[in-house]
């Protein structure tokens, strides 16, 4: 079974503590649960609705938990996890609010990876009367499986509208981290946040 | 590279006998004992590929293959267990016992009660999962088998895997529990009495020695049969197979005249000619009784402390016996116990049935998840 990197894998990994308790929302077929495995050795499980990926983080000797993340993590109890991770799966939930809460319920701290909708291509695509198609946006309008698709400045907002303590922030493009006008030049978006209020 | 999937050929039952006492959960003890068994494969020099499989109601130790001269005689489970099947032969050891109180050579109610010198017929001990775990692990060690790469089983047989888990979590590397449940809802527990009272409500009963008289409670048997089948298949499935369909239009008459009720029929009189009343009971009884978490005042999780080995659970969406929302519970109490789980909720129509069945996921995460285990 091969193994697939993403540019949003490394500053994760960064993220996590050694041997922490980790669990992966959407992990596909475990390739970033196996990463955090061999990079920082955690334990904990990966979470996906589909057979193909189900099949293929067992081959990956990954544990995966089939399960629709829409109904939420009610298999997990609170606070049982050092990180929940979303990678590249917000922009496809339908209970968006939901599932970051229940990840913030679950876990001491929520990581969470999305395409930015206001990277500039985007924006030019947009401005010129069209849905945007790119590399990170692969998908013409009409099959898409992407329901909730949200800019850097949107999330910003999202996590302080929820008082969602922001940790860490980092938008990438072509793997390279962009700080300055993230939200027009990077096209990847990586957050790490937790409640706000505690410690 | 493996093989294209194939039969493990011809089979050979054996008997095991067993000389010290087995303690049963009931406080009653077997003197003595014989279990009847299957090995497909080769034990390793290591002795660390053996996979115990176990079985559920109504099967036996003949899991895969066939006996010589006997045509359609393929073991319960032998889409599963095979050269370069799921359970693969050529890496795996795999082992099939015929368990305690069983009717297909372990000793079990119809065997000589050695303090009567007649069949023990009711006077056999009521025996649980616990105790057919016990004894397979003595089977264990007259195989020269410390530690099993994996215990597995279906439904009933999903239960004694992870009593496996519980009761010997040295001795096992890996559990796989498929479509089984924590414990019996009541429903189904009252979907067992009705089995029960069948058989024991059937003139030819005889309180359980009907050895002595010639004769077998082969009615109650049948009902019982057909109230079990009716469960182990889903209403869409039932629907699609038999519909409303009529043998030859109505009869107005109590004869067969569904389809469905012709099958049941045909289902039950098959049954009732190889199988034992008193082991049906007792097996039924088992099924209740199964509660690991009864010790631990209904918590599961604190239940499954003790487990410490890799868990794989399957459950199947139609499955209305043993739904997947049972699953899950066992799947609940590993995660908060940190064990290692995976889980896999395998669309299938058939409902119970299915985990006799080859659908290519269930089948595929199987083969997946074993070939991890010996790496």
């Amino acid at each position: 079974m091969t193994l697939s990197t993403r540019p949003d894998f490394s500053t994760i990994a960064g993220w996590i503590a050694p041997k922490a308790r980790v669990l992966d929302l959407g992990c596909g077929d475990g390739s970033l649960f196996a990463y955090l495995r061999e990079s920082q050795g955690v334990t904990g499980y990966g979470i996906e609705i589909d057979d193909a990926g189900v099949l293929a983080s067992i081959g990956n000797g990954v544990n995966v938990i089939q399960s629709n993340l829409e109904a939420g993590l009610a298999g997990f109890d609170d606070q049982s996890f050092d990180s929940v991770i979303l990678s590249q799966t917000l922009q496809a939930m339908r209970h968006t609010e939901l599932i970051v809460l229940e990840m913030l319920r679950v876990g001491r701290e929520a990581i969470v990876t999305f395409p930015n909708f206001g990277y500039w291509a985007h924006r030019v695509q947009v401005l010129s009367g069209r849905m945007p198609v790119s590399r990170d946006l692969p998908y013409q309008w009409y099959d898409t499986p992407n329901v909730h698709l949200c800019t850097v400045a949107d999330f910003d907002a999202f996590c302080a509208a929820h008082s969602f303590r922001v940790l860490e922030r980092v938008v990438l493009h072509d793997s390279k981290r962009v700080s300055v006008l993230a939200n027009l030049f990077g096209s990847l978006a990586i957050y790490r946040f937790q409640r706000g209020g505690e410690q | 590279m493996t093989a294209a999937p194939g039969s493990v050929g011809i089979v050979q039952p054996q008997r095991a006998s067993f000389g010290d006492p087995l303690r049963l959960s009931s406080g009653a003890t077997l003197p003595a004992f014989e279990l009847m068994y299957e090995t497909y494969g080769t034990l390793n020099a290591e002795r660390s590929n053996a996979i115990l499989v176990c079985h559920a109601l109504n099967a036996s130790h003949h899991v895969a293959g066939e006996y010589a001269g006997q045509p359609a005689s393929e073991g319960w489970w032998d889409n599963m267990v095979g050269p370069g099947k799921p359970v693969d032969t050529a890496r795996f050891f795999a082992v099939g016992v015929n368990n305690l109180g069983g009717c297909f050579g372990s000793t079990g109610p119809a065997s000589i009660n050695p303090a009567t010198g007649k069949p023990w017929g009711s006077d056999f001990p009521i025996v649980t999962v616990e105790d057919w775990v016990d004894a397979q692990a003595r089977l264990a060690d007259h195989l020269g088998i410390e530690r099993f790469a994996a215990v597995m089983g279906g439904s009933l047989g999903g239960m004694q895997a992870l009593s496996w888990a519980i009761r010997y979590p040295e001795r096992i590397g890996n559990a796989l529990v498929i479509a089984a449940a924590p414990n019996l809802s009541a429903q189904n527990i009252a979907f067992n009495e009705v089995a029960r009272a069948a058989i024991l409500t059937d003139p030819d009963f005889h309180d359980g020695h009907y050895y002595a008289y010639g004769v077998k409670p082969v009615r109650g048997l049948r009902i019982a049969r057909m109230v079990g089948h009716i469960t182990y298949i889903s209403d869409e499935q039932m629907g699609e197979k038999f519909g409303r369909t009529l043998r030859e239009g109505l009869n107005y008459s109590f004869a067969p005249e569904f389809e469905i009720e012709s099958y049941l029929r045909y289902q039950a009189e098959k049954f009732s000619e190889y199988f034992d009343a008193n082991t049906y009971l007792r097996i039924t009884k088992a099924l209740d009784y199964f509660d690991p978490a009864l010790v631990t005042g209904g918590n599961l999780t604190r239940a499954l402390a003790p487990a410490s080995c890799r868990f794989l659970v399957i459950s199947f969406t139609t499955d209305w016996r043993f739904s997947p929302a049972r699953a899950r519970e066992i799947v609940k109490a590993l995660v908060d116990n940190r064990r290692d789980v995976s889980y896999a909720e395998i669309l299938a129509p058939h409902g119970h049935d299915a985990f006799l069945l080859d659908t290519p996921q269930y089948h595929a995460v199987v083969r997946s998840y074993l070939v991890r285990t010996l790496r």
